[in-house]
């Protein structure tokens, strides 16, 4: 079967002014590429600052004025096409944003589901799809202002929802919530998934990512480092020194901290951006370094974890 | 509904005070000018005329006998009272020459208020949705051009290119001349204030429309309006839904800070045109020392505009629903 | 053939409106004896190759005396403004700073000056300073700060409760130290804007002030003088009286509205974006 969405080579990138009156391209998202597959979780999963929204607003043709895309990207086999997603986005392809600002302060929460639709259908199907998400009837008629945080992410997944989508990208739907609400939320995913969509999940917490997702993205200084199925985590069978380092991090598995900062869009040198903070460098990692298929996974490293060596 | 009636409670105490230190601060600086009324007008017809308890007020207000402030707690006790004093130039109650006065310029000034306001509203909306592109640039070059035109020089061309040469509208007054009072029907009056209504007019748009604008490009730089983009609202439908609903609360505030633009706005046409509204009798009464006029003056249109900003405050209780909701929980 | 970008721009818009508003200004000032002689055997001329903007009815010529008056324009409006920003710029951040009982009495004051019509407000100014070259300074000085003043405010209010300010507060820093390398540094660049946007309105009040009587003397070739003089003569004809002073003064202005704008476009952090 055809992946849902196909990433291949997307880059992204500003135009800026520095330094009083000289003019530069930032590039924010570099070569990334990735698939998302019907019925699947796929999570992209990198630090705050690079640029993971983007791809989000890559996918659905809405990025702003000042930005410049390349790169491939097809949805159910046929290119995406900044038509066809116009066609596609909030019917087809449906996004989660993070909170409550992403809704009209004015407008009360029911006309907001039913996105300018009157008719009783809409109404009908606005009533289902919040009771489906533990809201009453009564939510309708409240404003953005009046829902809590916990709230205001079941709408925002009920907006979704709403539509039976092909694919769903959530965009770090969970900040501000405790573990258990945002287990709750994630949960919401999943199901979605399980009924035969693909889940986009673009967030900074692995750990939360892991608990629903089937793969996982690693988004590094504007690039995929790394493609890896969930089980790799616990199982050791991680490949590039980046996500290593992530999965390290994290309380149970020792708390190790990485040396060093991510560098910010402009700044990386050429070849890895990892490389200033990575154990494994050599000389040979300021150059080109291409995506190797390795145990099953894509890694974007010269010496990935489990290849053999050169 | 009890935090409603407390909240308006306390904007008219506010407002009160605000009317208080307005009149103590003009009041004040009308003593501090060395143009004396009493010398002024000296020998004058308007003193001759004038009763000895009226000349005496007059002294008592604007002599050198008294230390300023006492003096102003005088004025103000009267005012209090409903008497403003008596006009030195129109030899009548500065109540009863404001009011008529008023009633002319309230013509004006409130057709130029409704007119700009709502055309100001709709070039705005237009030029923030369409962003950059050539209508945008239109709009907001006019809007800069007419906001960098003194009022009076924009009723001097007017006048020039509508009354002298082409010779279709009159050049001034509110009636035409040597007709008596009785006989002016409502057509000449609509007839004379055609071209001050319309500089005013002219002039309110660019503010209104340049502000307008800015705020309906943050409404569309919004998170929601993102998120409606996401959702694959048109961008019809988004300026329809979110614009105007979001847009409504700042046009209402701009819409009432407007009334202090449009009175001043037209005490400039007025002097043009010779039109006789409140305006004009305020540059009278100024050139001629007349301080009583003058300080009704400045005491009434501060009353106009602080009013405007209560019905400013109140609306937006009715129209916000945060104000609205959280006033009904509370 | 090389494309600038926005910024380059920008610079060279602002840089051609200062240039333009120095000449003007400079000219004004040779030209000021030039504007008041009068010759009677030219009066009344409509715009020629001589006369570029005509005589009036003493025989002076309008384009010596607009462009007199025109300097003396920005003159008095660079004066006002400059004290206008001052004014602002001392309540603001005393506002912002003091906070407590001085907060509400400046808020009350802006709100009691913001109240009074602006032209009503600078004609009880300037009677109250006796009219003439004081009354109008003072008048639109005096009453022009408020919304700076505001904006001051806000901004000090807002820099005060930043978290790296309050870190650097907290790190020991002195407060003079803090002043000089948070505060000015963010102030600055809303408070030349802000300055510079001043001056369109400082120049059209004082134009509007002079023009009804409460401003400048009649003897002074003030813009609003000729185009109150103009008045008079626009009934048989006499056009060039009003419209090219008019016209002269509105580009002032536009000149330092572009000036404020591309000043904007400049200072504004969020417009390194394209």
């Amino acid at each position: 079967m055809e992946p849902v969405l196909e990433v291949k080579d997307l880059s992204i990138s500003f135009t800026q002014y520095q330094g009083g009156t000289r003019r530069r391209e930032l590039p924010v998202i570099r070569n990334l590429s990735l698939t998302v597959e019907a019925g699947q979780v796929a999570a992209v999963v990198g630090s705050s600052g690079s640029g993971k929204s983007l791809l989000a607003h890559g996918i659905l043709g809405i990025l702003p004025y000042n930005s410049h895309m390349e790169g491939e990207l097809r949805y159910k086999g046929q290119p995406l096409t900044p038509k066809r997603s116009e066609a596609l986005r909030g019917r087809e392809i449906v996004l989660v944003p993070q909170g409550v600002t992403y809704l009209d302060p004015l407008m009360k929460v029911g006309p907001q589901l039913r996105g300018g639709r009157r008719d009783a259908q809409a109404k009908a199907r606005s009533r289902a799809v919040l009771e489906r998400y533990g809201l009453g009837a009564e939510t309708e008629e409240l404003y953005p202002f009046e829902l809590s945080g916990g709230m205001a992410r079941r709408v925002l997944i009920a907006t979704a929802a709403a539509q039976s989508p092909g694919l769903l990208i959530a965009d770090e739907p969970t900040p501000g919530l405790d573990a258990r609400a945002a287990g709750r939320i994630l949960g919401h995913f999943r199901e979605i998934a399980d009924q035969g969509a693909g889940v986009l999940l673009i967030t900074h917490d692995l750990e939360l990512a892991l608990t629903i997702a089937d793969k996982v993205a690693v988004f590094y200084a504007g690039e995929t480092v790394e493609e890896a199925n969930a089980s790799d985590f616990s199982a050791g069978r991680l490949r590039h020194p980046y996500t290593n380092a992530l999965w390290n991090a994290l309380p149970q598995n020792g708390f190790t901290p990485i040396p060093g900062a991510q560098p910010w869009p402009g700044e990386e040198g050429s070849g890895c951006p990892f490389a200033p903070r990575c154990p494994r460098r050599t000389e040979a990692c300021v150059g080109e370094i291409p995506v190797r298929s390795v145990n099953g996974g894509r890694v974007r490293c010269l010496y990935p974890e489990g290849g053999e060596r050169p | 509904m009890k935090h409603r009636l407390i909240f308006t409670g306390k904007k008219l105490i506010r407002m009160a005070l605000l009317l208080l230190g307005v009149s103590l601060a003009a009041f004040l600086l009308m003593s501090a000018s060395p143009l004396d009324p009493l010398q002024t007008n000296v020998g004058q017809a308007a003193l001759g005329t004038m009763s000895q308890e009226q000349i005496a007020k007059l002294e008592e207000y604007w002599g050198v006998n008294d230390p300023p402030l006492q003096r102003y707690l005088g004025w103000l006790g009267d005012f209090v009272r409903g008497d403003m004093g008596t006009s030195l130039l129109y030899r009548q109650p500065v109540s009863q020459v404001i009011g008529q006065r008023l009633q002319n310029s309230l013509w004006l000034m409130a057709f130029a208020w409704v007119f700009s306001g709502l055309l100001g509203l709709t070039l705005g909306i237009l030029a923030g949705a369409s962003r950059e592109s050539w209508g945008d640039k239109l709009i907001r070059g006019w809007c800069l051009l007419i906001s960098s035109t003194p009022t009076f020089w924009l009723a001097l061309v007017l006048l020039i290119v509508f009354a002298v040469w082409l010779g279709v509208l009159p050049s001034g007054l509110s009636v035409p001349i040597g007709v008596d009072a009785a006989s002016v029907t409502l057509g000449d009056r609509l007839y004379h204030a055609i071209l001050p209504a319309l500089t005013l007019s002219i002039t309110g748009v660019a503010n209104i429309a340049l502000h307008t604008r800015e705020k309906m490009i943050d409404i569309l730089e919004s998170d929601y309006v993102l998120f409606a983009r996401a959702r694959g609202e048109s961008k019809t439908s988004i300026i329809l839904r979110h614009g105007l609903r979001n847009v409504a609360l700042p046009a209402i505030t701009l819409q009432f800070a407007s009334i202090s633009e449009i009175f001043g706005g037209s005490v400039l046409v007025e002097q043009v045109f010779s039109y006789p509204g409140l305006g004009q009798t305020a540059v009278n009464a100024g050139l001629g020392s007349d301080l009583p006029l003058l300080l009704g003056i400045t005491v009434v249109s501060a009353a106009i505009v602080f009013g405007g900003n209560l019905i400013a405050d109140l609306l937006y209780g009715v129209v916000d629903p945060k104000i609205r909701r959280g006033a009904a929980r509370a | 053939m090389k494309s600038f970008n926005r910024r380059q721009r920008a610079l060279a818009l602002l840089l051609f409106a200062l240039i333009l508003l120095c000449a003007v200004t400079a000219a004004g000032i040779v030209l000021s004896d030039q504007a008041m002689v009068t010759d009677f055997s030219r009066k009344n001329l409509a715009p020629c190759t001589q006369f570029l903007f005509g005589t009036d009815w003493m025989g002076r010529d309008m384009f010596s005396r607009t462009l007199t008056g025109l300097s003396l324009s920005i003159r008095i409006g660079l004066l006002t403004a400059a004290v206008s920003a001052v004014i602002a710029l001392l309540l603001g951040s005393a506002s912002a700073l003091l906070g407590g009982w001085a907060d509400s009495v400046i808020s009350w004051l802006i709100d009691l000056v913001m109240g009074i019509p602006h032209i009503l407000l600078v004609m009880l100014i300037s009677l109250a300073f006796g009219k003439g070259f004081t009354g109008v300074v003072a008048g639109v000085a005096l009453s022009h700060w408020t919304s700076l003043a505001r904006v001051v405010r806000s901004e000090v209010l807002q820099i005060k409760g930043a978290p790296y300010v309050l870190a650097a507060g907290k790190l020991g820093l002195s407060r003079g130290a803090i002043l000089r390398r948070h505060m000015i540094p963010h102030l600055l660049p809303q408070f030349l804007t802000g300055l510079v946007l001043l001056f369109p309105h400082a120049i059209l009040h004082e134009a509007s002030v002079t023009f009804l009587g409460f401003g400048l003397p009649p003897e002074q070739p003030a813009i609003g003088v000729i185009l109150s003089e103009s008045m008079s003569y626009l009934t048989t004809g006499k056009w060039w009286l009003a419209v090219f002073p008019g016209l002269a003064l509105v580009g002032v202005v536009l000149l330092f509205a572009l000036l404020g704008d591309q000043l904007r476009r400049l200072l504004d952090p969020a417009s390194v974006h394209e």
